[in-house]
């Protein structure tokens, strides 16, 4: 293969087949089965195909290309190196599987037109591609912005239900302060004298305080769009909106585009990072992770669930980057390289099982028609196959080995277990701190998942209408499946994928871990087998082996004689379903705990009420405390433009003049 | 691997799976001795074992195959973390599958399982009981990483038999920092183990059962293997205690005399440890469950204090 064209152009041709997709959607805007059975999968199969091109350009060095697109003196450029090569193949892998889920979930009329869906969702992949490719600021805020509009037109696919368009614009209203701040950073960047190429900022990156400024301005970008406090409003709304398989993409890619952006911007065109942008991202990123992690405890409704933890995983993500740039910061680039692996891979883990989880969702809507957790319960009698699967999301999302959730968190703990060897004696003391947070989010986010899978999948059914519910047609199956074939697989055997991070974090500013993460085949020791060793298969193996000799000893040595009784429940005569807890129920020790960390309203009944109701309403408090100030201060400010509204059409023409006046006055030397 | 590291693995599973039953027969002992009643025999849990492994198995109607086949997990799952714990001897060839780190792991893989498992029948005593068992689980977890975090900086290492060695070899050096951590542990292993003052094992109250409420629903072959799994994790935990806190005595390879003199060593640490926890399970009362979120916060702010006088004083240094 030629060294200088390599996989780029086939990457490029892969993103134009999606946008060719979209084209055809159009062309077939009320062919339900046509988009639904020939599209979606084609388009499934150029997201596995994009997996294994990115895969391959993982160990290529960059390459880069001009676009001769767009208008006159302005190109887009692109260029395709290690850290773009893993996020396409996050992209890729996670797509192939979403919209496999999709051909089957897309095959029942959804609000919009299918063709319109169609193009909106290949739009959205496509545009997604391109943030990871670009190579300057204009193509990356043009992909960028392409990919907030896509996922809008995605979310408000319903729009019939005036919540989803609540949703919706408060979406687009988040995405837009965030591109705002994304282009002020960009400019100044751009500032500080290199333009507005890639290659040119990295050369001469801003100094003192642009650089801060500039990274001020990122992290308000690129955090709007990863959900972390106190932007974090949009996600929890908009993600019950969208449709499901749109959900899984938003989720599981567009979140991690940010986490890409800061990743670019913040640690390769920023040159060296400063100590203090590592803490405040450190601190950030673990209060989203801690806040979304109680308010998703909490959470009745599935798909809010989900979005919440979604915060927490992002901001898991986000304190990890700011741990590697606290160790960059410090001159020890070994570490940073480990805590930038932690993020890197529990990127991807996080991309799987919420992918998988959202789809499953979706697969549980269309057989119940309710998100509720108050209304669902006992589905694995009535969907099996998608309880298990989901069952491994689950396991992958609490962070519990041999899956790939827990390689991330162990990999994050092993970096944070670094920061004693930091020469600031405040860090020291304050990081082990930061680390005990970290093991209670990861203990929290298992209690979470328990009250989601138990909720939802066991115990008996809440309602007489879900024994009626059925499993999954065969294509959406078949997504789930291979998302959670991924989460088992890179649980089992992360190697390869952590030898390629090892590549890929070299060129943010990290050093290459030890030769020992490459010596063992199965066994996971990033530094030392002495100092930290971990063998997922090799766990998995006794464990199994030891299931199987202890099923087969027993019925050996005794009986496997079995019979079928009623529950015991403690011999309690009158057992019906309504006497399992509730998703509330379940999420009481939480709200108890946490209590000063929401806004609560109860409503008890007394002994005197007629029709005697209990409810707790739960809002969330920092976007609360944000957004209402926010709200009421545009009010104000529209009302005093409501002065200059007369209605008369002499006096617009005056206000027209008057302005050009002032740019002509403003602009003349 | 060697012979000698592979014959030091089985007895250090061997010893588990029979000492762990005897353990918990002996702190039953204790108790009973010391609430002068006359005690049950000291291998009383074994009698227990083999009875229910004799019994019929009563499923309920519904159950899923996940009910039925959490015990044999989680009896995996305990077994397998005793093969990684250093009782014996640091020569352990499982010993570099998993750390601390993903001991703890495998230990909340059992916990989900079991708790899943209670949930699946949709009876009000089971979800109660998960919710408890996970509510102890996002306390105790936490508190119990400090710990292992104080012993990993003191070993520069998360790998146990690595912390075993360092702690071994210092000779009697006090850390001040591993103080505060063996407080903050004991109180963590009370509550993981469902002892007094968090669970009473021997409860049959139902509003108060953790533990007891999550096995509720198993019966014959499923509860022996459940049982004899809560015995494994009480000795598990010992086992850590001590591997953390008093190493000394652990064979370092696997040569006959060394493992001959690591044996004794063992069973009298195991001996006072479960009388001592006898002699505290019986001075204590049993706390309201909201009580038990302070109790492991306590434990969790000890650990945290040990980590950072450790620290401290390694900057000193």
């Amino acid at each position: 293969m030629m060294p200088a064209l390599g996989a780029l152009p086939i990457v490029l041709a892969l993103l134009g087949a999606w946008l060719a997709l979209g084209a055809a959607g159009l062309l077939a805007l009320e062919r339900q089965v046509f988009v639904a059975r020939v599209l979606f999968p084609l388009g499934a199969a150029l997201g596995a195909a994009l997996a294994v091109c990115a895969a391959a350009a993982l160990a290529e060095p960059p390459q880069s290309l001009v676009l001769p697109l767009g208008p006159p003196g302005l190109p887009l450029s692109v260029r395709l190196d290690g850290l773009a090569a893993l996020f396409l193949l996050l992209l890729g892998g996670v797509s192939a599987g979403v919209s496999c889920f999709a051909a089957g979930y897309f095959a029942r009329r959804e609000g919009a037109p299918p063709g319109l869906i169609c193009l909106a969702y290949h739009l959205f992949l496509a545009a997604m591609g391109l943030v990871l490719l670009a190579d300057d600021a204009y193509s990356f805020m043009l992909a960028w912005e392409t990919m907030a509009l896509a996922s809008f037109f995605l979310v408000i696919t319903n729009d019939r239900d005036a919540e989803t368009r609540g949703a919706a614009f408060l979406y687009l209203l988040v995405a837009h302060v965030g591109a705002v701040a994304l282009l002020a950073c960009f400019a100044v960047v751009a500032n500080a004298g290199g333009g507005l190429g890639f290659a040119a900022m990295r050369a001469q990156p801003p100094a003192g305080d642009a650089a801060t400024l500039a990274f001020t301005l990122a992290l308000v970008g690129f955090g709007a769009k990863a959900g972390l406090l106190p932007l974090h409003g949009w996600l929890p709304e908009a993600h019950p909106a969208a449709p499901s398989p749109v959900s899984a993409l938003m989720s599981a890619v567009m979140l991690k585009t940010a986490l890409y952006g800061m990743l670019r911007v913040g640690l390769d065109l920023l040159g060296a990072p400063a100590a203090g942008w590592g803490v405040a991202l450190l601190a950030l990123g673990l209060g989203s992770a801690l806040y979304g992690v109680i308010y998703a405890a909490v959470q009745v409704d599935m798909k809010r669930l989900l979005a919440y933890s979604s915060i927490e995983n992002l901001g898991l993500m986000f304190a990890g980057v700011g741990l590697a740039m606290v160790f960059e910061a410090h001159g020890k680039p070994t570490f940073a390289a480990l805590a930038l692996c932690a993020v890197l891979f529990q990127a991807l883990a996080h991309a799987l099982f919420k992918s998988l989880l959202f789809s499953a969702t979706g697969a549980v809507l269309h057989a119940t028609g309710e998100r509720n957790l108050g209304r669902l319960g006992g589905l694995m009698r009535y969907m099996p196959q998608v309880a298990w699967l989901s069952l491994v999301g689950a396991l992958t999302s609490a962070g519990l080995p041999p899956l790939a959730g827990f390689v991330a968190e162990w990999l994050l703990l092993q970096g944070f277990l670094f920061t004693p060897e930091l020469p600031d004696s405040f860090l020291n003391m304050l990081i082990p701190v930061a680390a005990a947070l970290v093991a209670l989010i990861a203990a929290l986010a298992s209690y979470t998942m328990v009250k989601f899978f138990g909720v939802v999948f066991l115990g008996r059914p809440r309602e007489p209408a879900l024994t009626a519910a059925h499993d999954a047609s065969l294509p959406e199956r078949l997504g789930l499946a291979w998302l959670a074939a991924g989460c088992i697989a890179l649980g089992l055997q992360p190697l390869p994928l952590l030898r390629a991070l090892d590549d890929s974090t070299r060129m943010l500013g990290a050093e290459a871990l030890s030769a020992t993460l490459g010596q063992h085949t199965w066994l996971v020791a990033p530094v030392a087998v002495e100092r930290a060793s971990y063998a997922p298969l090799l766990v998995l193996l006794g464990v199994g082996a030891v299931f199987a000799l202890t099923f087969l000893g027993v019925r050996q040595l005794f009986h496997g004689r079995a019979r079928r009784a009623a529950p015991w429940d403690c011999g309690f005569p009158l057992q019906t379903a309504r006497m399992q807890d509730t998703a509330e129920g379940f999420g009481m020790p939480i709200r108890q705990i946490f209590e000063p960390f929401f806004h609560l309203r109860r409503e008890l009944p007394s002994a005197f009420d007629r029709a005697p109701r209990y409810r707790v309403t739960l809002e969330d408090r920092a976007w609360r405390a944000l957004s209402l100030p926010v709200a009421r201060g545009v009010e104000a400010c529209t009302r005093l433009v409501a002065h200059l509204q007369q209605g008369r059409i002499a006096l617009y023409l005056l206000y027209s003049f008057a302005t050009l006046i002032a740019l002509l006055l403003v602009t003349m030397p | 691997m060697n012979a000698a590291g592979v014959t030091a693995q089985t007895l250090d599973l061997l010893i588990a799976l029979t000492l762990a039953p005897v353990l918990s027969g002996w702190v039953a002992q204790c108790r009973a001795w010391l609430a002068n009643r006359s005690a049950p025999p000291l291998l009383q849990p074994f009698a227990t074992l083999r009875k229910l492994f004799h019994k019929d198995a009563v499923i309920a109607h519904d159950a899923s195959p996940l009910f039925r086949a959490a015990p044999y997990l989680v009896f995996a799952c305990m077994v397998v973390a005793a093969g990684i714990v250093p009782t014996l001897s640091t020569n352990l060839p499982l010993a570099p599958a998993a750390d601390a780190i993903a001991l703890v792991g495998l230990l909340a893989l059992a916990r989900v399982f079991i708790a899943l498992a209670a949930m699946d029948l949709g009876t009000a005593f089971g979800t109660l009981g998960a919710r408890r068992e996970m509510l102890l689980g996002f306390l105790a977890e936490p508190a119990l990483l400090m710990v292992l975090f104080c012993s990993a900086l003191i070993g520069h290492s998360t790998a146990l038999t690595t912390m075993v060695e360092t702690v071994a070899d210092a000779g009697f050096v006090i850390y001040p920092g591993l103080a505060f951590a063996g407080v903050a542990f004991t109180f963590v292993s009370l509550a993981e183990n469902a002892r007094v003052p968090v669970d009473n094992p021997s409860t049959h109250l139902e509003l108060t059962m953790i533990h007891e409420a999550l096995v509720l629903e198993y019966s014959a072959r499923h509860l022996a293997l459940l049982e004899w799994a809560a015995s494994l994790k009480l000795f598990v935990y010992s086992c850590i205690g001590l591997a953390l806190f008093l190493p000394w005595g652990v064979a370092r390879g696997a040569a006959a005399s060394d493992l001959l003199f690591a044996l004794p060593a063992l069973l009298a640490k195991l001996a006072v440890g479960g009388a001592l926890l006898a002699a505290l399970e019986t001075v204590c009362a049993k706390m309201r469950i909201f009580r038990v979120p302070e109790f492991l916060a306590t434990a969790f702010l000890m650990a945290v204090i040990g980590l950072l006088v450790h620290i401290l004083l390694a900057g000193e240094a």
